[in-house]
């Protein structure tokens, strides 16, 4: 009953849930014409995860007389098993192996194209911000006041032992 | 077609006695860089400095350029 519940979380949270498709009807609305599939999410899921290796129930609900007598014979000794039936069965259980489920995509070219995108937009924003919203700079950051301000902190002897009038020889009145 | 069983378990364990060793002795090693590029340096800048460091003649610099309050440059 928890296992149970535990699954329906997984299925819930699954992100590449491959819908099996073979148990559901197509539901017809009240004028007649055909609403899409509904997936019932309230019982087990089946899904291709790399990190889940076992999803809720097998891939094929629905099986053909053949899939059937293939099930019936995998109850016995699997040495009997041919290599197309030990793959059919596979397919049978899951959608996906590992390597198709972990293919590379080229997703990553549209997330960094979205980056560049998004952060060329801000720019375009700040600049229309520098020129119409924000304030004139303040009086003491043109020339004459930087260079009184600099002026101060060599009298004050801002970090003397290693840092900016440590650079500054006091004797020939110029930077060391 | 029979495999190998794979390993099932002391998978961290491995890992970590690959990795700790190595883990340690990267931290080692940046502090002992750290402490010789860095704090050596600083210790001698200080020791030296410090030295040949006259207080009151740096004061009464400070004093003429103006900088204190509660001393003004001795012309005014």
């Amino acid at each position: 009953m928890l296992r149970q519940a535990a699954g329906h979380m997984r299925g819930l949270l699954a992100r590449r849930a491959s819908v099996a498709v073979t148990s559901t009807a197509v539901r017809m609305a009240s004028q007649g014409h055909e609403v899409s599939e509904t997936v019932d999410m309230s019982r087990p899921m089946y899904y291709d995860r790399a990190d889940v290796p076992l999803p809720d129930k097998p891939y094929k609900d629905l099986l053909t007389d053949a899939d059937k007598s293939l099930k019936q014979k995998e109850k016995g000794p699997w040495t009997q098993l041919s290599k197309e039936e030990k793959i059919a069965l596979y397919r049978l259980m899951f959608c996906q192996t590992y390597p198709e489920m972990k293919q590379k995509t080229s997703e990553w070219k549209t997330v960094l194209g979205g980056i560049f995108i998004f952060l060329g937009f801000t720019g375009l924003v700040v600049w229309w911000q520098r020129i119409y919203v924000y304030p004139p700079l303040p009086k003491t950051f043109e020339g004459d006041s930087q260079a009184m301000q600099l002026k101060r902190m060599l009298d004050m002897r801002v970090n003397p032992v290693q840092g900016f009038a440590a650079k500054w020889d006091y004797e020939k009145g110029q930077w060391k | 077609m029979s495999l190998a069983k794979p390993l099932m378990r002391g998978l961290l364990a491995k890992r970590l006695r690959f990795h700790l060793p190595i883990a340690f002795g990267l931290a080692f090693a940046a502090a002992v860089a750290f402490k010789y590029t860095v704090t050596e340096p600083r210790k001698r800048a200080y020791a030296d400095f410090y030295k040949q460091y006259d207080a009151v003649k740096e004061f009464n610099a400070m004093r003429e350029a103006g900088v204190f309050q509660s001393v003004r440059p001795s012309g005014e």
